[in-house]
C-alpha cells in the first residue's frame, strides 16, 4: 500500500512535469497543443537513439534531448502555430492535432512500432527504504522532474523573462503595450513547454518503453492533470499530476489494474463538470 | 403600465460594483437613452437584462414578467432584442443568412423566412450586400446587420449597445437616421450612446451612470446640463 | 403566443411593390439552379457509380469503393456536429463501435436481423450522445475535444473488459447463408455490399442537403460562429447542439452496424480505437469540413491513397499514408481551412480569398 502511495507520487512529479509544458503553452495562447504525447515520444526516441548509436546514456544526453525539444518547439511555433492564432478552434485542434498524427506516424515508419528499452542504464536497479522497493531510475527521473519543475517555477515567478510571460499570458495587449515583444514571448512559451517534456522523456526512457503510441497515454494524462490543476497554473500542475499518480497507483492496486485509467478519467469529466477552471485555473 | 421595470439592480465583480442599485422604467414607444463614462456599468447593464449576467440583487421585469433567471434565448424569445457593442457578425455565413437565424425565432418555413430577412435587409440599408460574408463587412455595415439581425426576431424592446461607436461621420446620419425610422415604427428602445449630439436626436429620455450608480434621468437638455454628468465626464473642473 | 405590433421588415414589405430593388431581389431564386453541363456530368456520374461493382467485378475494386462509402459515411456524420455545429468530437469512433457492438451482439446471441439490430444501435447512440452531450457540449471547445478523447477511451477499456460482449476477442458474427438480404449478409458477392454503403451514404447525405435547408442547420451553423450571439437572437444553444451531436452519433452507429456485417468481427480494437475517430477528423476537415461535398472527397482522396500505400509499401509503410494525412491537415489548417472542396472552388471562380475581400466593399 505505502509502496502504491510512493511510487504514485514518483509518478505523479513526472506528469506534473509533462502537464507543465501543456500548462504554459495553453496559458500563453490558448492553444492546446494536441502534439503534445509526441513530443514526448520523441524525446524519449531521442534518449533512445543516443544511447543506441553513441552510447551515451540518457542522463548525460538529457541536455541534448532537452535542447533538441526546445528547438521542435521553436520550429513548431514559427512554422505553424503562428499561422493560427487567429483561426476558428477547429483549425486550431486540427492543426496541432494533424501534427501528432504526423509524427506518430512519422516515429512509426523511421523506426517500427517494435518496443525499444535502454538496456543497463546509469542508474539502474532497486533500491530498499524502510520495507518498500523502489526502482532507482525511477526516482532518479522523479527527482528530475521535480527539479524541472522547480526551475521552471522559479523561471516563471523570479525571473524578469518569466514575469514577461506572464504578462502576456495574462493581457497580451498589454503586455505589447509595454515593451514586450509578444511574438517572442510565444516562441519561448512553445520552447520551454516543448523542453520540459523534453526532460520528462529523456528521464522517462530509462524505465519506461519507447515505442511510437506511447506518447498518447502521457498526453491523455496530462490533460487531465491541466485540466485539474486549471489551464494556465504552473502550481496546479504539480498538485494535479501528484494527485493523477496517486489516484493511478492507488486504483490499480485497490481496484484493478486494467480500470486504472478509468478512474483517472473518471476525475477528468468530474473536475470539469463541477469546478471547470480546476483547482488553480484561470477559467 | 410601463414595459420594462428594473428596481434595485445590483451586480458586482469580485470587490468591483458594476452596477449599484439601477431603478428605472421604460414606457411603450419611447427612447431611453443610457449614457457615462467607460466603466460605468452599461454594457452590464444590458447583459443583466438580456440574461447574459445574473444580477446580486434586484429586479427586473418585461410586460409584467420576471426576466430573472432566464436564458438570453428565452428572452429574446420574450421579445426584448439587442445588438452587441463587439459587433458579431456569423463570418462563415452570408449577410442574408444571418438575418435568416434572427427571423427563424418565428417561422420555420424557409421561404417565408427569407422574405422577411430581405424585407429586413431592405430596412437597413444592406439589400446588395446580401451575399456577402459576414467578415467582409465595414464598421458601419457591421452595425446595420447587428440591427437587421436583431430587428428579425420582432423584438418588442430594442436594447442597442452603441449607435455610433467605431462609426465615421460620413456613415453616422445614415445609421442616425435608420434609428429614427426604427422609432416611427413604433419600437421601444434603449440605447447606450457615448455622442452627445446621436443622444439628442434620438432620446426621448436619457439616463446617466457613473461607477455602476444612476446619477441623473431626464431629458436630454436637462441631462446635458446637469452638474453631475458634466463632473463624471470631465471632471469637476468643468462642472 | 405575444401579440405584436407590425414588426418593421413587415411593414417594409409592404413597400415592396413600391421598390424594385426588394422585388428583385424576392425575385431571385434562393440558390442558383445547377447549369445544364453540371447536371450532365452529375447524371454521368451516377450512372458510373451504379455500374461500377458491374464493370470493375473484381473484389479489391469493390472493396476500396465499399470503404469509401463507409468514411464518407463517418465523415459526413462527424462532419454535421463538427463542420456544421462546431462542436469538435475527438472520440467519434464510440459510436460506431456503439453500432457495431449492439447489432452485432444481437445478431451473433439471437439471430436478430441486423437491421433490427441497427435500429437498436441508432437508439442507443443517440441515447449515449445526450448522456454525454448535455454535461459536455456546455464546456469550451478544447475541454469538449478533451471529455471526448477521454470518453472514448474509456469505454474501450470497459469494452475490452467486458466478458459479456466476448472482451478483447469481441465477437464473431456468424456465417448464415438462408436470407441475406434479412441477415444482412452476402457471402458470395460484394456487390450488395456496394450498393447498401451507397443507399446509407446518400442517406447522410440527404441528411445533410436538409439540414442546410432547414432551421435546425442555421441555428447549428449560428452556433458555430458565436453561440452568445445565437443565443441573443432566440437559438437554445444547448438543445441544438444535443441535437447536433443525436444526429452525428446516429449516423454514425449506421456505419458501425454495415461494418460489423461486412467482417463479420466485432471487437474493441478495430470498433472503437482512436485512429479511427482521427482518419474520420481527417477525411472530412481535408475534403472541407462544413460543406456536404467535402467528407466524400476527402474519402475519395483518402481511402484510396490508404489502401495504396498499404499495398505498395507494407508492414511499416502502412503509416506512410498517415505521415501524409497528418501534414496535409496542418498545411490545409494553416493555409486553408477551407479543405479541398475551398481550394477548389477558388480556383475555378479564379478569385482568391483578397479578391472577395475587394468585392464586399465598403
Amino acid at each position: 500500500m505505502i509502496q502504491a502511495i510512493i511510487s504514485g507520487l514518483l509518478m505523479g512529479f513526472v506528469y506534473a512535469l509533462i502537464a507543465a509544458g501543456l500548462s504554459l503553452i495553453f496559458g500563453l495562447m490558448e492553444i492546446v497543443n494536441f502534439a503534445h504525447g509526441e513530443f514526448l515520444m520523441l524525446s524519449m526516441f531521442s534518449a533512445f537513439w543516443f544511447w543506441a548509436l553513441f552510447g551515451v546514456d540518457p542522463l548525460y544526453s538529457l541536455p541534448v534531448t532537452a535542447a533538441l525539444l526546445a528547438l521542435l518547439g521553436l520550429v513548431v511555433h514559427y512554422g505553424i502555430i503562428r499561422h493560427i492564432l487567429r483561426a476558428p478552434m477547429l483549425a486550431q485542434i486540427c492543426a496541432t492535432f494533424g501534427l501528432a498524427v504526423f509524427l506518430r506516424a512519422l516515429a512509426q515508419f523511421l523506426w517500427t512500432p517494435d518496443f525499444r528499452t535502454v538496456i543497463h542504464p546509469l542508474v539502474e536497479g532497486r533500491v530498499e527504504v524502510l520495507g518498500i522497493f523502489l526502482g532507482l531510475p525511477q526516482i532518479v527521473a522523479s527527482v528530475g522532474c521535480l527539479m524541472g519543475f522547480t526551475l521552471l517555477y522559479v523561471f516563471i515567478t523570479r525571473t524578469e523573462t518569466g514575469l514577461a510571460l506572464q504578462a502576456t499570458a495574462q493581457d497580451r495587449q498589454a503586455a505589447s503595450l509595454m515593451g514586450i515583444p509578444t511574438d517572442r514571448m510565444y516562441a519561448l512559451g512553445w520552447a520551454i513547454g516543448a523542453a520540459c517534456v523534453g526532460v520528462a522523456g529523456g528521464l522517462l526512457s530509462t524505465f519506461y518503453f519507447v515505442f511510437p503510441e506511447v506518447g498518447f497515454q502521457f498526453a491523455l494524462i496530462a490533460y487531465v492533470a491541466v485540466a485539474l490543476g486549471g489551464f494556465g497554473s504552473i502550481l496546479g500542475c504539480l498538485l494535479a499530476g501528484v494527485l493523477i499518480g496517486l489516484v493511478e497507483a492507488l486504483g490499480g492496486l485497490l481496484i484493478d489494474p486494467s480500470f486504472k485509467y478509468l478512474i483517472v478519467f473518471g476525475l477528468y469529466l468530474a473536475v470539469v463538470f463541477f469546478r471547470p477552471q480546476g483547482l488553480f485555473g484561470r477559467f | 403600465m410601463a414595459m420594462l421595470e428594473v428596481k434595485g439592480l445590483t451586480k458586482k465583480f469580485g470587490g468591483l460594483v458594476a452596477n449599484d442599485d439601477i431603478a428605472f422604467a421604460v414606457k411603450e414607444g419611447e427612447i431611453l437613452g443610457l449614457i457615462g463614462p467607460n466603466g460605468a456599468g452599461k454594457s452590464t447593464l444590458f447583459d443583466l437584462l438580456t440574461g447574459f449576467q445574473r444580477p446580486d440583487a434586484g429586479y427586473v421585469s418585461f410586460l409584467g414578467r420576471s426576466l430573472l433567471g432566464s436564458r438570453p434565448d428565452q428572452i429574446s424569445r420574450l421579445g426584448v432584442g439587442r445588438t452587441f457593442q463587439k459587433l458579431r457578425p456569423f463570418d462563415h455565413m452570408t449577410v442574408e443568412e444571418n438575418v435568416m437565424v434572427g427571423v427563424l425565432q418565428h417561422t420555420a418555413n424557409l421561404r417565408v423566412a427569407r422574405e422577411q430577412a430581405l424585407g429586413a435587409l431592405f430596412f437597413v440599408g444592406l439589400l446588395e450586400k446580401r451575399g456577402a460574408h459576414g467578415h467582409m463587412l465595414s464598421t458601419g455595415q457591421r452595425k446595420r446587420l447587428e440591427l437587421a439581425r436583431a430587428m428579425a426576431t420582432r423584438p418588442r424592446l430594442l436594447l442597442m449597445d452603441e449607435v455610433s461607436g467605431g462609426v465615421d461621420q460620413r456613415s453616422l446620419p445614415g445609421l442616425i437616421d435608420l434609428v429614427n425610422r426604427l422609432k416611427q415604427q413604433g419600437m421601444t428602445m434603449i440605447i447606450i450612446e457615448h455622442n452627445m449630439q446621436v443622444l439628442m436626436s434620438l432620446a426621448d429620455r436619457v439616463l446617466a451612470l457613473h461607477l455602476g450608480r444612476k446619477i441623473a434621468e431626464g431629458t436630454p437638455e436637462e441631462i446635458q446640463n446637469d452638474r453631475k454628468v458634466i463632473e463624471s465626464y470631465l471632471g469637476l473642473a468643468y462642472a | 403566443m405575444r401579440s405584436r405590433t407590425p414588426a418593421p421588415m413587415i411593414a417594409a414589405l409592404g413597400a415592396a411593390e413600391r421598390e424594385p430593388a426588394l422585388q428583385d431581389a424576392l425575385n431571385e431564386p434562393a440558390r442558383t439552379p445547377w447549369r445544364l453541363r453540371t447536371r450532365l456530368l452529375g447524371l454521368a456520374g451516377l450512372v458510373a457509380l451504379l455500374a461500377y461493382p458491374f464493370v470493375l467485378d473484381a473484389p479489391f475494386p469493390q472493396h476500396v469503393m465499399i470503404m469509401i462509402f463507409l468514411y464518407a459515411l463517418m465523415a459526413q456524420s462527424w462532419n454535421i456536429l463538427a463542420g456544421y455545429c462546431g462542436q469538435i468530437s475527438l472520440g467519434h469512433a464510440v459510436f460506431f463501435g456503439i453500432g457495431a457492438y449492439s447489432s452485432g451482439f444481437l445478431f451473433a446471441t439471437f439471430r436478430v436481423s441486423p437491421w433490427l439490430g441497427m435500429m437498436v444501435g441508432i437508439a442507443i447512440a443517440m441515447a449515449a450522445a445526450v448522456a454525454i452531450g448535455l454535461p459536455t457540449l456546455r464546456l469550451r471547445g478544447h475541454y469538449f475535444a478533451i471529455a471526448t478523447l477521454v470518453i472514448a477511451e474509456s469505454v474501450q477499456i470497459v469494452f475490452q473488459r467486458w466478458e459479456f460482449v466476448g472482451a478483447a476477442s469481441g465477437i464473431w458474427l456468424p456465417i448464415v447463408r438462408e436470407n441475406p438480404l434479412l441477415n444482412f449478409q452476402f457471402n458470395e458477392s460484394k456487390i450488395p455490399y456496394y450498393f447498401i454503403a451507397l443507399g446509407f451514404l446518400s442517406l447522410v447525405c440527404l441528411a445533410v442537403w436538409y439540414l442546410e435547408r432547414s432551421k435546425a442547420g442555421y441555428y447549428f451553423r449560428a452556433i458555430r460562429e458565436d453561440p452568445e450571439a445565437a443565443s441573443s437572437l432566440g437559438v437554445d444553444v444547448s438543445r441544438y447542439k444535443v441535437l447536433a451531436f443525436m444526429i452525428s452519433a446516429g449516423f454514425m452507429s449506421i456505419a458501425g452496424t454495415f461494418y460489423a456485417q461486412y467482417v463479420l468481427v466485432v471487437d474493441p480494437e478495430t470498433v472503437f480505437p482512436l485512429t479511427l475517430s482521427i482518419l474520420v477528423l481527417l477525411i472530412a476537415v481535408m475534403g472541407g469540413v462544413g460543406t456536404l461535398w467535402g467528407p466524400i472527397i476527402g474519402a475519395a482522396v483518402l481511402v484510396p491513397l490508404s489502401e495504396f500505400t498499404r499495398i505498395y509499401l507494407g508492414g511499416t509503410g502502412g503509416s506512410v499514408d498517415l505521415i501524409i494525412y497528418g501534414a496535409l491537415i496542418v498545411l490545409i489548417c494553416v493555409f486553408r481551412p477551407v479543405g479541398l472542396l475551398g481550394i477548389w472552388k477558388d480556383w475555378r471562380l479564379g478569385t482568391a480569398v483578397g479578391g472577395a475581400k475587394n468585392r464586399g466593399n465598403a
